[in-house]
This record gives C-alpha cells, sequence and structure tokens, in this order.
C-alpha cells in the first residue's frame, strides 16, 4: 500500500524532512499491512465501541468559575501582549 | 530507609522512629549516588520536597490528618501536571511549560501530605514501551543499565526499583505501567477506566488512558490507590461510584477463586523462561488453593493492530493542541500562522510522536475511516465480548505482563512494529477498560519477569487479593537491583 504521505501531512500541519517523508512511506505501510489483518474478521453485525465502560452524557450547569492564576497562564504564552496571546499574520 | 516500602516508612513514621525530613534526604542521597546511571528523572524538586517534607513532619508531631502517604517520597510521571512546576511529557514542544494548576491525582498526593521528589522520564507523550522515544534523555534498567527500563513509564518504574523513589504514579494507555513494572521488578497497577480522575494528565489516547500506581509492593500499590480513586466532576469519565477500602482486600488467600490462564498468551513469541515462570506461578497459586483453569481468548491476536489504529487516531486529535499559539514552544521566523504550525511541530515532536500522528491522521481521514477506524472500534467490541465471555467463568485471567524481560537498549528502536508487538499481553486489557497488575513473579539472566492478573470492572479488589496472596507466598520482590 502506497500512502501519500505529504497528504496525510498537510492534513495534520506536521511539517516533515525529506528524510522523514521517505522514512514514514515505508514505515507506515508496514504498519498498514499489518492492520490489514484486521479485514478477514467478519464484524457485519457488530457496533462499534468508542469506549470501553458505557457511558453517557455527563452535563454541569453552564457556569463560569473564575480562574485566580491567569498570569500563570499567560506566562506559558510564547508571545503575549497585554492579555493577549500574539500570533503571525493570518490574513494577508 | 530508602529501600523500604510505604507501609513500612508508615509506621516508622507515626512512631516517631523517623523523620519524614530524614527520610527525604535519604531519597535524595540516593538520587546523588545513582540518578547519574539510571536517569529516571527529567526535572528533581529537592527545595519544596523538603518544604513539604518539613510540614508533614508537623503534621505527625500534632497528629492532624494522617494519612498513609503522609511524609512519603513520592515521584509524579512528568505528564501530569504540577502547578509552579515544569511537566514537559519528556518532549521538547513541552520543555519550558509550566502548568498553572495541578493534574487532581497531585491535588490529592499533595493534600495526603505525601511528598514529591520530582518528575519522572517517560516515552514522549506517553508512546513507546521503552522510555528510548524520552526527547530528553533515555532511562536505564537499574537490573541492567545496559537494558531498558520499558515504558512510557520507565523512570517512575526504575525510580522505583532504583530506591530514587518509595512510589511513583505511572499512565498506562496499552501497558505503559504494567510492561514497566514487569521490566523493573516492581508492582504497577492499571485500575479500571474511569476509577481514577485524569485531570491535568496529559491526553493521549482519551478512551484508553488511566493513572495507576507504581510500587515496591501488592499492599503499597492498595494504599495508593485509596489515595487517587475517586470520581471528579473535572473529569467527566470519571465514575461515581464508592471507593473501598483497598487494604481490606490484602488478604492471603485464594481459595474458591477460579483463575483462569490464559492459554494462547503462552504460545509463539513468548520467552520460554517468561512461560515457565507464569506456568510456575499458576500453578503456584493452585497449589494455594486457587481452580485454575485454561481459557484462550482468540480474538488478542487483532488487539494489536485494533489499538494502533485507536490509538493513534486519539492521539493524532488530541495532540492537535501543540500548535505553539498559546504555550509550548513556537517556531520563530515563521511568515504566517499556517507555517508557524508546521514548522512548530516539526521541531517540537520526536519520531515516534510524528509517526502516530501520521498514522491515526490517515486512519481517521476521508475514504479510509470505515476501513480503519471504524473497523477497528468492532474489533474492540469483539475483544470486550471474548472478556465478558471468559469472566463468565472466571474471577481473574493470568498471563505474563510481557513476551520478555527487558530487551537491550537501541533492540527495537529502528523497528516500530517489533516495538508494538511487546505489549501484545496489556493492550487488550485497556481497549476492554479493565484493571490488571503486574508484579514480579521470576527473573531471566537477572531480570525481572512480571505476572499480570486481570479483572472485571471494577474488581480491583479480587486482583489486590489473589496479587497479594502470591507475594505473601513467594520471595521475588524481596529481591532489589545492585547498582
Amino acid at each position: 500500500m502506497q500512502i501519500d504521505v505529504e497528504h496525510v501531512a498537510k492534513l495534520a500541519r506536521l511539517g516533515l524532512s525529506e528524510e522523514e517523508k521517505k522514512l514514514f512511506t515505508k514505515q507506515l505501510s508496514d504498519i498498514l499491512s499489518f492492520a490489514d489483518s484486521l479485514r478477514k474478521i467478519n464484524t457485519d453485525k457488530v457496533e462499534p465501541a468508542s469506549h470501553a465502560i458505557s457511558m453517557k452524557n455527563v452535563l454541569r450547569e453552564d457556569k463560569a468559575i473564575p480562574f485566580e492564576n491567569a498570569d500563570d497562564i499567560l506566562a506559558n504564552g510564547p508571545q503575549v501582549e497585554e492579555n493577549m496571546f500574539k500570533v503571525p499574520r493570518i490574513i494577508e | 530507609m530508602n529501600n523500604k516500602t510505604c507501609h513500612e516508612l508508615h509506621q516508622l513514621l507515626t512512631d516517631k522512629k523517623i523523620s519524614s525530613v530524614e527520610l527525604t534526604k535519604s531519597v535524595f542521597d540516593r538520587i546523588d549516588k545513582v540518578e547519574n546511571k539510571v536517569k529516571a528523572y527529567v526535572t528533581i524538586t529537592k527545595e519544596s520536597a523538603l518544604k513539604q517534607a518539613k510540614a508533614a513532619d508537623e503534621r505527625i508531631k500534632t497528629n492532624r490528618n494522617i494519612t498513609p502517604l503522609t511524609g512519603i517520597p513520592i515521584a509524579i510521571k512528568d505528564n501530569m501536571c504540577t502547578r509552579g512546576v515544569l511537566t514537559t511529557c519528556s518532549s521538547k514542544i513541552l520543555a519550558k511549560y509550566v502548568p498553572p494548576y495541578d493534574a487532581t491525582i497531585v491535588a490529592k498526593l499533595n493534600e495526603a501530605g505525601a511528598i514529591i521528589i520530582g518528575k519522572t522520564n517517560m516515552d514522549e507523550f506517553a508512546m513507546g514501551s521503552s522510555t528510548e522515544n524520552s526527547g530528553i534523555h533515555p532511562t536505564h534498567n537499574p537490573w541492567n543499565l545496559e537494558t531498558v527500563p520499558g515504558g512510557s513509564s520507565g523512570g517512575s518504574a526504575a525510580a522505583v526499583a532504583a530506591g530514587e523513589a518509595i512510589m511513583a504514579t505511572g499512565s498506562d494507555t496499552g501497558g505503559s505501567i504494567r510492561q514497566p513494572a514487569s521490566f523493573c521488578g516492581v508492582v504497577g497497577m492499571k485500575p479500571t477506566y474511569g476509577r481514577v480522575s485524569r485531570y491535568g494528565l496529559v491526553a493521549f489516547a482519551s478512551s484508553l488512558d488511566q493513572i495507576g500506581p507504581l510500587t515496591k509492593d501488592v499492599a503499597d500499590t492498595a494504599v495508593m490507590l485509596n489515595i487517587i480513586s475517586g470520581h471528579d466532576p473535572k473529569d467527566s469519565t470519571s465514575v461515581d461510584r464508592p471507593v473501598p477500602d483497598y487494604r481490606k482486600a490484602l488478604i492471603d488467600d485464594v481459595k474458591k477463586i477460579k483463575i483462569g490462564l490464559i492459554k494462547n498468551l503462552l504460545g509463539a513469541g513468548i520467552d520460554p523462561a517468561v512461560k515457565k515462570a507464569v506456568k510456575d506461578a499458576a500453578e503456584k497459586l493452585s497449589k494455594l488453593g486457587a481452580e485454575v483453569v485454561e481459557v484462550e481468548l482468540l480474538t488478542f491476536e487483532h488487539a494489536v493492530a485494533t489499538y494502533y489504529l485507536i490509538a493513534p487516531a486519539e492521539a493524532s486529535s488530541n495532540l492537535a493542541r501543540y500548535d505553539g499559539v498559546k504555550f509550548g514552544r513556537r517556531a520563530t521566523g515563521a511568515k504566517d500562522l499556517i507555517s508557524m504550525y508546521y514548522e512548530t511541530r516539526r521541531e517540537g515532536f520526536g519520531p515516534e510522536v510524528k509517526r502516530r500522528i501520521m498514522l491515526g491522521t490517515y486512519a481517521l481521514s476521508a475514504g479510509y475511516y470505515d476501513a480503519y477506524y471504524l473497523k477497528a472500534l468492532k474489533v474492540r467490541t469483539l475483544i470486550k465480548q471474548d472478556f465478558d465471555k471468559a469472566f463468565g467463568k472466571c474471577d481473574v485471567l493470568i498471563s505474563p505482563t510481557a513476551p520478555t524481560v527487558a530487551f537491550k537498549t537501541g533492540e527495537k528502536s529502528a523497528d516500530p512494529l517489533a516495538m508494538y508487538l511487546s505489549d501484545i499481553a496489556t493492550i487488550p486489557v485497556n481497549l476492554a477498560g479493565l484493571p490488571a497488575i503486574s508484579l514480579p513473579c521470576g527473573f531471566n539472566n537477572g531480570l525481572p519477569i512480571g505476572l499480570q492478573v486481570i479483572g472485571k470492572a471494577f474488581d480491583e479488589e479480587i486482583i489486590l487479593k489473589v496479587a497479594f496472596t502470591y507475594e505473601q507466598n513467594t520471595e521475588w520482590h524481596k529481591r532489589s537491583a545492585s547498582l
């Protein structure tokens, strides 16, 4: 199986070197051929399990709770101006 | 002092035979002596630990609110948020991240009076089985420094095995507590999905991740489980059901317990020495009064493939947050936002993380979703049903934790698929959300072998009972690594 590594990397917004592209093309096809073993299992009448333990939606009141140390959040920002995170240009 | 268990030290502390400051210092002395060989830690918090130890001593002196963890030095895996202390996930992308809050389990351990001595090394974002994928440095197995400690909680397991911590926390998505416990000769438990809050645990694969203890014996696992379990409104997947006193399950008796020995995990691909140790353990349990039967869970054959579609798919989504905008590393010099994303993620993630993001993105992408991701979710149902069937006739299931003892550093790092297959016995348990423990059951060439005991959902107690009985009647846990 041949994977379009560049297309997948684009979907994931993941920069890859030429070397990585080459390596991943091979390794991902190996892993996916291994995963192809699942195809031979009959799952026609099987429901998918997205969780191991059956769960229901947990709802809570939509109430704002103040976060006391907001400065510690901003301190992690790579580039901060006043109380905002600054990013490179978005619109031409 | 640092070789003793938590429950032994608790006795000494409350009898005022030792102080927490003395104990904590002895652990740091040990770290000074062996850490350059083991490399279990990424951050050591000596100053705050000694402050906490002083406070714990005060608490013990005034007999105020003493818990079994008060004054006990504990290491935290570096994917659990600690307010004001670096939480790197052993990734370059989070190398400078200082959380503004504590994970719920960290808050609970602090509240109990435990001493946090540092953050332990791991495979980057918990993706790996050897701790070689750490973006900081690899960790070495205290039993043989040329072998890996297992992973992803390799730093935590190695720290406990080397006497550099009395106990530690780990997280387990496909075996990341149990497999390093097996490789390092310690006890490690993955509780039932939902038993322990994951608020503040850096998410890898949210339908599989669970936090649990790594300790020197089974009793200590029960002690820590008592503190960290329970419902948390901040984690909507945590389950609201009462937490029993797990120490009450520490009974030396397996009579009337029906144990299923998983036959298909004793076949091809499992090291003969491991097979023998597990069969001997089954025989031992049978001699102690348990009824041991053989069971087959043939869907396990598909568990690794299922896992390596589901876990990367969830990871590719969870790791989308590392975009260089609000926290973590940001690539400099990008001309626009999109190229900043590309460059930040190219620089910040290591090869295994990139591989899994790619794999997960592919499995979820248009045209492949049904064939890969949805198919894997359906096979997951079959694996769960296989467990249900086995638990229809057995109280617990036993198997090897890992197919081999610790392998050599570098042996599998070039072949991701070979590395993935080392999780064959642990992965099915996560897919079904079940609790399981690993405890020492033998040695081969001086390296520990782990026995896995799996229980029904929320039946941690019977696992502890079986594990405790086995431990009380064997000597493996009394050996320690000589460094």
